[in-house]
C-alpha cells in the first residue's frame, strides 16, 4: 500500500518538538514583516520517526543488497567513517572561527591534501569543490584561467569523446567554452585520427575519462596527451573511475594537467541518496597558481625536536580562479575519506583497485557468451555489455534492468554509454565476494534464458518491489511538484 | 584487506575463470613506466587506532558547543533534535545513490517529494528543486538560469553589496568567461544603504537582481517595492533566504520574488566546519524548465498506487549534454532529509518556536550591548538573529579577548568591507542562554575598558 504523505498524516495540535521557554524578556515583533501562515506539518515525533524509517524501506541500498550502478562505485561504506564524521570536535566547528581554534581539523584537511597529491600524481589540490561536476567546472575554469593568462584568448575548444560521462559537455558548455565530440575507435579507444584534425591552436584541452565509460584503459593513452600537448591543450582527467587506478597508476605521471576525485566513489563517502559528494581537484606544477581559494597550507613550521607541530591556516593561490563555493569544501566527507585512507595505506589502496578490476573481469568472464560484449578486452573495474539478442527482438536493456529488482538487485547503469545499444554498464566494485557475483551472473544468465522463453516476465517486471513500472509521461505532463495546498486548506 | 571478502581460494578460482594468472595480468594496458608505483602514504591503521588519532584530532579544536558562539555570517549553530540523525544513519538512506530506478527508490523519492513541498510552502513559491551544494552556488545558478532565460540578450546582474560576500565572489568565479557583467557591488551603492538604491542599476539590459534576507548585515527589509521596480525593468528578483528566519518573516514569494534560493544549513545540518550544507532553489511554475537539479514528480504505478519519479530530466545533463541547464549531477541528498525530517518534527509550531527564541535573544543581546559605552548598532534597520554591532577596538582584537574567556565572537566586517574595521556581526541562536549573552556583554565591557 502506498505511503501517504505527510500533509495527510498532519493533525492539527501536534507537536513533535518543544524548545526551551524565552529566558530573555521578549521584543516586539517587527511590524508588517512577520507571517500569516506556516505551511508545515503538525505530527508527533513517533510518527515522523516511523514515517521516514517506513519510506527508507522502500529504497534499494548498498546496505541492503548489490549495487552494481556503472561509474558510481557503489562500494560498501564503512561504519567508522560515520562515527568519524559526527565526532563533536569535528560536527560542531564554524568555518569561520579563528585558526588557532581549528588546528586540528586544519592538519587533518592539510593531510588529506597531501595524500591526495601523493596519489595521483600531482603538485598541487583543492578540496574545496562540492562534487564530481563540480571539480569538473573548477578543472575547466582553472584550463582557461592558464590559456588566457598566456594570451591564448583564442583556445575556446575542449575536446570530449562521445563515451564520456553527461557532466563532461555540460561542465564545458557551462564555462563559455565550444564541445567538440570525439569518436571512439572500434577497440573503444579515442580515435586518433579524429584527434589529429582538432588538434590546432583553438584547443583549450581534452576531458578524458580514463579508465573510459566502456570501462576500458585507453590503449594509446601516452599518444592522445603528447597529442594534445603538442598542440598546446591541457588534459583534464575526469577521476570518477580512479577506483581502477589506486597504486596502479597516477594520473600525474601520465601527464594528465588537472583530474578530479570522487571521494564518493573511490574513497568510499557515502552517496547519500544523490549526495553530498566531494570532488577535490589535483593539478599539475603549471597549474597549482590557478586553484579556487582557498587551499590548506602551512603558515609556520612545526620543530620535531621541540615537539611543535606546524600551524595550519587557509592560503590564497596568487591566480586563483576564485571561489568555487562558501567555506572550504565538504568538510563531513573529507573526515570519511581520510579515515578510509589512513586504514588502508598504500597496499590496501592497491588492493581496492586491484580487486575491483579483478571482480569486474570474473563477472564479465561468467556473462560473455550469453551477453554481447561490444568492446571485448581485459576490462578495468567495470564494463559494458549490450541487453539484446536477435532472438528475443521485444526486450531492452531496460526489461532486463527491471527483472532484476526482482532478485533484490539494484539494476546497472542503463542506456550509457550512449555509444553502445541497450548499454547495460556493471560495476561491481572491490567490496562484492565471489558468493555475490556469482549470484548476480546467475540471475542474468537466467534472466537471457526468459527473455526468449517468457518475454512478458521481463516486459511486465518488476513483480516483486512494493512498487511497479511507474508512468513518468504522467509525472512530465501534469507537473505535480508539491502538496503545499494541502496545508493551507 | 580491510573491506574486500575475497579468500586466495576465490581469488584463485576467479583468475582461473577468466584465464590469467595473476591479478597483475589485467593492468597490461597501463603504460609499463608508470605502472604500480610506491605511494608514499603511511602504513594502513585498524579501526582501533585510526579513531583514536581521529580522536586526538577533533579534541585539538575549540567546538561552537564548547566554547560560547555568536559566531554566523552563512553558518548557525542551532540544535538538531535527536531524531534527525537517526533517520540520516539509516543505510537504506544513506548507501543510496540518486534514484534512477524509482521502483526500488520511493524512500528517497518520496522524501525528496515532501521536501519540495516544504521549502515551496516556507518560501511562498510554487516549485523547488533537490538541490544544490550550498547558498553560494545556489545563487551562481540563479545567475545562470536568468542568463539562459533571456537567452544572454540582459547580460547584466545586480548584486547587491549587502548579499554575502562568499555568494557573490563564487558568482564572480562561475561567470568569469561569460557575458553576465555583474554590478552593484563594486561600489556603485553604499553596502549600508537600503533596497532602493539599487534601483538606479535597473535598466532594459538587466536580467537579475539579487538580494538576501535577511541580508549579510542582518537587516530585514521588505523588498515588495524593489520586486515591482525590477519587474517594471522586465528583469527578475532572486531573494536568497535563511530558511530559519523564514519561520517567523514574511515569505519571500509574498513580495514578489521570482527565485528564491538560500543556505539550508539551519535546518538540522551541522556547522561541520563548512559543509556539506545545502542550496536551496524555489521559483515559480512558468520557470520550471530553465531551473536546474533534480525534482520529483507524483504519478503512478502500473498497479495504480500513488508514487514519485524524478521528472523533466530533459534539462539535465545526462540527457541534454552540452545543452543542459546546469552541469549539477550529485547533489545534497543527504542534507535535503535532513532538512525534511527538521522541518516536519518542528512542524508549524516548533519552526515558529525556534525562529522567535533567536529573535527575542538577539534583541536582548542587542539592546544590553548597545547600551555599552564604545558601543553601538551599526544600523536600526529591523532584524532576525544577526546584527552589525560597532566596536570601540579592531574586531580581531575583540574577537582574542574573548576566546580568552570562552567565547567565540562575531565576523569581522572588515575582511570584507575596508571601512568597516571596527564592525562585528553577531549571530544569536536558541543556544544561547541568557547566562551567555550577559557573559558577552559583560567581557565586551571590559575589552572597551582594557
Amino acid at each position: 500500500m502506498p505511503e501517504h504523505l505527510m500533509c495527510e498524516l498532519s493533525v492539527p495540535g501536534r507537536v513533535g518538538f518543544r524548545f526551551p521557554k524565552p529566558d530573555v524578556p521578549l521584543a516586539p515583533l517587527p511590524e508588517g514583516l512577520t507571517r500569516e501562515q506556516l505551511p508545515l506539518p503538525e505530527m508527533a515525533e513517533v510518527d515522523v520517526v516511523r514515517y521516514f524509517t517506513r519510506l527508507s524501506q522502500l529504497n534499494h541500498s548498498v546496505d541492503t543488497g548489490f549495487y552494481p550502478l556503472g561509474s558510481c562505485t557503489m562500494k560498501y561504506n564503512p561504519k567508522i567513517n560515520e562515527e568519524a564524521a559526527r565526532l563533536a570536535g569535528f560536527a560542531h566547528l564554524h568555518p569561520l572561527q579563528q585558526v588557532e581554534t581549528t588546528q586540528g581539523a586544519l592538519a587533518m584537511m592539510y593531510t588529506l591534501q597531501e595524500w591526495l597529491k601523493e596519489i595521483g600524481g600531482f603538485a598541487g589540490v583543492s578540496l574545496q569543490p562540492a562534487a564530481g561536476a563540480h571539480g569538473e567546472l573548477t578543472g575547466v575554469l582553472i584550463i582557461r584561467a592558464y590559456h588566457t593568462s598566456r594570451g591564448d584568448t583564442q583556445r575556446t575548444r575542449i575536446l570530449i569523446p562521445d563515451s564520456a560521462h553527461g557532466t563532461n559537455p555540460a561542465t564545458s558548455a557551462m564555462s563559455g567554452m565550444e564541445v567538440v565530440e570525439l569518436r571512439s575507435d572500434r577497440r573503444g579507444n579515442v580515435d586518433l585520427q579524429a584527434l589529429r584534425s582538432h588538434c590546432d591552436d583553438t584547443l583549450a584541452g581534452l576531458m578524458l575519462t580514463n579508465p573510459n565509460t566502456l570501462g576500458l584503459f585507453d590503449e594509446n593513452l601516452a599518444e592522445i596527451i603528447r597529442l594534445v600537448h603538442a598542440a598546446g591543450g591541457l588534459v583534464y582527467g575526469d577521476g570518477a573511475n580512479m577506483n581502477a587506478l589506486l597504486g596502479i597508476v597516477r594520473p600525474g605521471d601520465l601527464g594528465f594537467d588537472v583530474l578530479h576525485y570522487n571521494l564518493h566513489k573511490t574513497f568510499s563517502t557515502p552517496h547519500g541518496g544523490g549526495g553530498p559528494g566531494s570532488g577535490p581537484v589535483g593539478v599539475a606544477a603549471h597549474l597549482v597558481d590557478f586553484l579556487p581559494d582557498p587551499i590548506l597550507g602551512i603558515l609556520e613550521e612545526g620543530d620535531e625536536e621541540e615537539d611543535l607541530p606546524p600551524f595550519y591556516g587557509f592560503v590564497t593561490p596568487p591566480r586563483t580562479i576564485g571561489r568555487m563555493k562558501a567555506f572550504h569544501g565538504h568538510f563531513g566527507m573529507f573526515v570519511r575519506a581520510f579515515t578510509y585512507i589512513a586504514m588502508h595505506g598504500p597496499q590496501g589502496l592497491r588492493a581496492i583497485s586491484d580487486y575491483a578490476v579483478l571482480n569486474a573481469n570474473y563477472l564479465l568472464a561468467r556473462l560473455r557468451g550469453t551477453y554481447h560484449v561490444p568492446y571485448d578486452r581485459i576490462c578495468m573495474h567495470e564494463f559494458v555489455l549490450e541487453g539484446r539478442w536477435a532472438d528475443a527482438p521485444d526486450i531492452h536493456a531496460l526489461d532486463i534492468a527491471k527483472r532484476l529488482m526482482d532478485f533484490k538487485f539494484h539494476p546497472p547503469t542503463n542506456y550509457f554509454p550512449l555509444i553502445v545499444h541497450e548499454a547495460l554498464m556493471i560495476e561491481p566494485t572491490e567490496t562484492e565476494s565471489k558468493e555475490t557475483l556469482d549470484a548476480f551472473a546467475d540471475t542474468l544468465i537466467q534472466i537471457a534464458a526468459e527473455a526468449r522463453s517468457d518475454p512478458d516476465l521481463l516486459k511486465t517486471a518488476p513483480h516483486n518491489t512494493p512498487y511497479g513500472r511507474l508512468d513518468e509521461v504522467k509525472a512530465a505532463k501534469e507537473l505535480v511538484l508539491c502538496c503545499v495546498a494541502e496545508y493551507t486548506r | 584487506m580491510m573491506y574486500t571478502p575475497h579468500t586466495d581460494a576465490d581469488r584463485e578460482a576467479m583468475l582461473r575463470t577468466i584465464g590469467v594468472k595473476n591479478i597483475a595480468d589485467l593492468f597490461q594496458d597501463v603504460p609499463a613506466a608508470h605502472r604500480f608505483p610506491e605511494l608514499a602514504l603511511p602504513s594502513a591503521m585498524t579501526e582501533m587506532e585510526i579513531l583514536a588519532e581521529l580522536q586526538a584530532l577533533a579534541w585539538a579544536n575549540d567546538t561552537a558547543r564548547e566554547l560560547i558562539c555568536f559566531l554566523g555570517a552563512g553558518a548557525y549553530n542551532h540544535y538538531i533534535p535527536a531524531a534527525v540523525d537517526a533517520i540520516l544513519r539509516r543505510g537504506e538512506f544513506y548507501t543510496a545513490y540518486t534514484p534512477y530506478q524509482p521502483e526500488i527508490s520511493q524512500g528517497t523519492l518520496q522524501a525528496i517529494f515532501e521536501y519540495q513541498s516544504l521549502i515551496a510552502g516556507l518560501t511562498g513559491m510554487e516549485v523547488c528543486n533537490a538541490s544544490h551544494y550550498d547558498g553560494a552556488t545556489a545563487v551562481a545558478e540563479a545567475v545562470n538560469m536568468s542568463h539562459h532565460h533571456f537567452r544572454g540578450k540582459r547580460p547584466k546582474v545586480v548584486l547587491s553589496p549587502a548579499v554575502h560576500p562568499q555568494y557573490r565572489d563564487t558568482v564572480r568565479t562561475y561567470t568569469q568567461d561569460s557575458d553576465v557583467v555583474l554590478v552593484g557591488d563594486q561600489g556603485e551603492v553604499d553596502p549600508t544603504a537600503n533596497p532602493q538604491a539599487l534601483l538606479p542599476l535597473l535598466d532594459d539590459t538587466t536580467s537579475l537582481v539579487v538580494v538576501q534576507y535577511p541580508d549579510f548585515f542582518g537587516r530585514v527589509f521588505d523588498y515588495t517595492d524593489l520586486a515591482k521596480a525590477v519587474h517594471q525593468a522586465g528583469g527578475l528578483l532572486c531573494v536568497a533566504v535563511n530558511p530559519l528566519a523564514l519561520g517567523l518573516l514574511k515569505p519571500p514569494g509574498e513580495f514578489g520574488a521570482d527565485i528564491v534560493t538560500g543556505e539550508g544549513q539551519p535546518l538540522g545540518i551541522p556547522l561541520s566546519y563548512g559543509g556539506p550544507y545545502l542550496g536551496l532553489f524555489a521559483t515559480r511554475q512558468e520557470y520550471v524548465r530553465r531551473m536546474a537539479g533534480r525534482l520529483v514528480g507524483e504519478t503512478v504505478d502500473n498497479r495504480g498506487q500513488r508514487a514519485y519519479v524524478l521528472t523533466l530530466t530533459a534539462r539535465e545533463q545526462h540527457i541534454r549534454r552540452e545543452r543542459a541547464t546546469s552541469n549539477i549531477c550529485t547533489n545534497q541528498g543527504l542534507m535535503v532529509l535532513a532538512a525534511t525530517v527538521y522541518l516536519s518534527l518542528l512542524g508549524k509550531h516548533g519552526l515558529r518556536q525556534v525562529a522567535e527564541l533567536c529573535y527575542h535573544k538577539a534583541h536582548y543581546a542587542a539592546l544590553r550591548i548597545a547600551s555599552l559605552r564604545g558601543y553601538s548598532l551599526w544600523s536600526n534597520e529591523p532584524f532576525f538573529n544577526e546584527f552589525a554591532l560597532r566596536c570601540p577596538r579592531p574586531i580581531d582584537e575583540v574577537n582574542d579577548f574573548l576566546l580568552d574567556q570562552g567565547i567565540l565572537g562575531g565576523y569581522a566586517l572588515g575582511r570584507d568591507y575596508p571601512d568597516f574595521e571596527k564592525v562585528m556581526l553577531l549571530a544569536v541562536t536558541e543556544m544561547n542562554s541568557k547566562e551567555d549573552i550577559d557573559a558577552l556583554v559583560d567581557v565586551l565591557r571590559e575589552v572597551s575598558h582594557a
